[in-house]
């Protein structure tokens, strides 16, 4: 019942799609007819039919329906509740649905947001993105139906996967999509605003809104998927610059220089075709990353199933979607206003040039570094790996002049400034920002080339955010970012210089001194949840001050059989305690990996903090 | 003139990815045994499972035509189901089965091997794991062919034999012969 | 008792291995960070509790025991499972681009906004 419901409603809404793919033609040559009529009803059914469908398929992982295919390979009776609404998207097709769902709603809002604008502009802009939808339809009705009925239908399901149950890994995939799909209304309104003319202040200050709307959405889906990893995966690393992460952050890097761009385009009237290039390759990228994810390509933990038509039917919709813009841009190239002046070396718009010159730097780097594999293997027959050696040898040296430019570039004024302003104050921040990590370095004996001028360009980075809440010019949202994202910067490096981590095998009762520390292994015990058995062990950690337990578990659940060690990681303000411990072969003894990291607590914070900058900005214009 | 070899640049190198990666879809992401490196260090040292004595690979190969290396281990599954074709390929008569025993505890190995019979002439013990890497395996069970004249590796097996493989390692063995 | 029994079964579906002789060293970790599991996905050696990941370390323990330094115990995993093991992939004639095409690409754009911008 479910299945036909959710099944009927994805074709009713594929055939609005077509409607009003067929008619947006005829409207377009009728000036003055208004959308909101029976192109806006179009959307809302078209919206209300994939609700409709999406909540089917909640109710069926609720109820445990059995005869869903989807609900039956991905679920089980035993499941806590709540994992079972996420277990909806926590598969291939629901996680489709989802990303569907949430293209619709975002067309809507724009639709009721974008009344004022020209009627050409909207009616492409629904054009574009009503494709996007259609190509989703089609690729979910006819190769990962979420609606596939089951007969006979079986009593149980074989379960989710238990490293995907789990609080933050459940909201990780719906705030990431929101990201992702916002750019898709980037792409289909950058493209409109081409053909009818209007890349200009009101489209950049019309789109603005959602480009920040999409970069905190996907600031924030990585950092949680980053916080995932940090207590599950591996042994307390938070970015492994895995595949499928490189694929979330190369759209980050994209919409982080658009937003940047949209801002000059908004108050100077300058970049037009870059911002646009920019539009299209954020959009690109993110649907990149679904076909790289999806498609089974890349060698990565986090891979879905394998199904290579899946992956065709991505690649060629991907593949389509490209090549049309790449041809609009050209034809329509002209009609951007080009009243271009050079600008001055020394201003806020050289500095903006600057930071989207590093931004894309950094995003080929991660792009070349994901893809260079697969192209040398079908090219080559060559198998190679990208690692992490990779990523820091090529973005560290970089970095360093990064940061110097991103603490002067802000304080510039537009136009024109003078060169010796920034030799003044800052100078001084400068040889202050030298004589901290000096000091730094040599009280924790640490002499890596690149340490040093690191350290002295985050401090000197630091140093000048904060100065910067002292000034009235700029405004406070873009302080608050650029203050998180300093606090980022340094909380990663004092983070890898001063973490200690240490590893032994231990009976129960076993005492170790690690520094000035001693972790004393006091018991063992097993308790019962509702789909899985643990074996939780309690460690004393004390030193001479104070002494904290920390309880990580090894748990083995039935559905299907796995197991997983759950670390435990008590945080202060200064740092992480993070505990983990594995079953050895031996009677008795069992692997401990005690890790200190310190400032671990600020990475979270500072990327909320430069999100928050993103949300107050929005705030701040609609308030 | 400048706009359409842009244009024409941009359009070449998007079809060009397109087809990279439509073949790249074709191929398995996963490890796949790698031939480059067919030659092996014969001087690896292992104990017996059955005698307390040190042998290296080059001793345990002077045989017959073939050697084939099967490492295996009483608690995998998938070594309970292969264990019939090795049965099967040692009635052959022409091959020398060594069992490298992996990561194994004495008592079950020699279990297993009284419970489902012995297809091997010798079988040596890995208890760390380090000989089967040395060999360049991924884990259990894994089978290798080699050529005793020119020690060189033929075939690389990687998860339990089944028949496939089975007509695959006959083929071979007649071929080369 | 309950808690005898649960080791047993986890035993039996993952079987570890102990790595009894202290494999607690630096070098090790340091080294089996830029090495791939092969078997597991996308995760390094290091982070990995796979049987295989813990036999690389006992062997990278054991050459760093013999006296091999850190290019030796690459090159010898290379010889045993080609490039694709090492997260570091070195320069050579497949790889120059993976390396320089970020670096061109940099330069290129800094060319094209020094091209757009006026020093007077």
């Amino acid at each position: 019942m479910l299945n036909q419901i959710g099944n009927y409603s994805l074709y009713i809404a594929l055939l609005s799609s077509i409607l009003i793919i067929i008619q947006s033609p005829t409207l377009l040559n009728q000036n003055n007819i208004n959308v909101s009529g029976r192109i806006f009803s179009l959307i809302s059914i078209q919206s209300l039919m994939i609700i409709i469908s999406f909540i089917a398929l909640i109710i069926a992982f609720i109820i445990s329906d059995f005869s869903n295919e989807a609900v039956y390979t991905n679920s089980h009776t035993s499941k806590p509740l709540f994992y079972k609404i996420t277990g909806t998207w926590g598969n291939h097709e629901g996680s489709l649905l989802l990303w569907l769902l949430v293209l619709s709603i975002f067309l809507l809002i724009f639709t009721i947001t974008s009344k004022n604008l020209s009627n050409k502009y909207r009616i492409l802009t629904l054009l574009f993105q009503e494709i996007i939808i259609a190509g989703f339809l089609l690729f979910i009705l006819f190769t990962s139906n979420p609606f596939m009925s089951l007969f006979p239908i079986p009593n149980e399901g074989t379960g989710l996967n238990p490293i995907l149950q789990d609080p933050a890994l459940a909201i990780h995939p719906p705030i990431l999509y929101l990201g992702y799909v916002g750019t898709s209304i980037i792409f289909s309104s950058s493209l409109a605003a081409l053909i009818s003319g209007s890349v200009n202040k009101t489209w950049a200050k019309h789109i603005k809104n959602w480009v920040l709307v999409s970069w905190i959405f996907l600031s924030i889906g990585i950092l949680l998927g980053s916080i995932w990893a940090y207590y599950e995966l591996g042994w307390g690393g938070f970015w492994f610059w895995d595949p499928v992460e490189n694929v979330s952050l190369m759209p980050w890097f994209c919409l982080t220089a658009l937003f940047h761009t949209i801002l000059i385009l908004e108050k100077r009237e300058m970049f037009h075709s870059w911002a646009v290039i920019l539009s299209i390759t954020t959009f690109s990228l993110s649907m990149s990353g679904t076909f790289l994810v999806r498609s089974g390509i890349l060698n990565s933990i986090h891979t879905f199933a394998n199904d290579p038509s899946r992956g065709v039917f991505i690649l060629c919709f991907l593949f389509i979607l490209i090549t049309l813009s790449i041809f609009i841009y050209f034809f329509y190239q002209n009609k951007i206003k080009n009243n271009f002046t050079k600008t001055y070396i020394v201003s806020k718009e050289t500095a903006v040039l600057v930071n989207n010159l590093f931004m894309m730097f950094f995003l080929s780097v991660v792009l070349i570094g994901t893809v260079y594999p697969i192209f040398l293997e079908v090219v080559n027959n060559d198998k190679i790996s990208v690692g992490p050696p990779f990523y820091h040898k090529l973005i560290v040296p970089f970095l360093i002049p990064f940061l110097i430019f991103m603490a002067i570039g802000p304080n510039l004024n537009w136009i024109k400034d003078k060169i010796n302003k920034i030799n003044l104050q800052q100078l001084l921040f400068f040889i202050l920002s030298i004589i901290i990590s000096f000091i730094f370095l040599k009280s924790v004996g640490i002499s890596y080339l690149f340490s040093l001028p690191l350290f002295i360009a985050s401090i000197f980075l630091f140093l000048i955010t904060i100065k910067n809440f002292s000034v009235k010019k700029t405004n406070l949202s873009q302080k608050i970012s650029h203050f998180g994202f300093s606090l980022f910067i340094l909380s990663v490096l004092v983070n890898g210089v001063l973490a200690k981590e240490y590893s032994s095998n231990m009976k129960v009762g076993d005492e170790r001194k690690f520094l000035n520390k001693t972790i004393k292994f006091e018991s063992l015990k097993v308790y019962e949840s509702k789909n899985y058995q643990s074996l939780e062990a309690n460690f004393k950690i004390s030193d001479k001050n104070n002494s904290i337990n920390l309880k990580p578990e090894v748990r083995v659940y039935d559905q299907p059989q796995t197991i997983t060690s759950e670390a435990d990681i008590k945080s202060t303000l200064y740092s992480d305690n993070f505990l983990v411990f594995n079953i050895l072969k031996n009677d008795g003894f069992y692997n401990v990996r005690y890790q200190i990291k310190p400032f671990m607590i600020w990475i979270w914070i500072s990327i909320i903090l430069i999100s928050f900058g993103g949300i107050l900005s929005i705030v701040k214009k609609n308030g | 003139m400048v706009k359409n070899i842009k244009l024409i640049a941009v359009v070449f190198l998007v079809i060009a990815s397109f087809f990279i990666l439509l073949k790249g879809l074709n191929k398995t992401n996963n490890y796949s045994p790698n031939l480059n490196s067919s030659n092996i260090d014969f001087n690896f040292k292992a104990k017996f499972l059955y005698s307390n004595e040190e042998t290296t690979l080059y001793e345990l190969i002077n045989d017959k035509d073939f050697s084939l290396i099967n490492i295996w281990a009483s608690w995998c599954l998938p070594c309970r189901d292969e264990h019939p074709y090795l049965l099967n390929l040692n009635s052959l008569g022409k091959l020398n089965i060594i069992g490298i025993n992996y990561k194994d505890s004495e008592v079950n190995a020699k279990k297993f091997i009284k419970e489902l019979g012995n297809p091997y002439s010798k079988i040596v013990v890995d208890p760390s794991g380090v000989n089967s890497i040395e060999l360049g395996a991924y884990g259990v069970p894994e089978t290798i062919l080699i050529h005793n004249k020119s020690k060189t590796i033929l075939k690389k097996y990687i998860g339990p034999l089944d028949d496939e493989k089975l007509t695959e390692l006959k083929m071979i063995i007649k071929n080369e012969n | 008792m309950k808690i005898k029994i649960l080791v047993l079964i986890i035993f039996y579906l993952i079987s570890f291995f102990n790595l009894s002789h202290g494999a607690n060293s630096e070098k090790v970790d340091q080294i089996s960070k830029n090495l791939r599991c092969l078997i597991c996905q996308g995760q390094s050696v290091y982070d990995s509790q796979s049987d295989f990941a813990l036999s690389m370390k006992i062997l990278i323990q054991n050459k760093i025991d013999e006296g091999k330094n850190d290019e030796q115990i690459y090159d010898f995993l290379k010889s045993k499972y080609g490039e694709w093991i090492v997260y570091d992939p070195e320069i050579r004639k497949n790889t120059v681009l993976l390396w320089v095409l970020p670096l061109i690409l940099f330069v290129f754009g800094g060319i094209l906004i020094f091209r757009k911008v006026s020093i007077k």
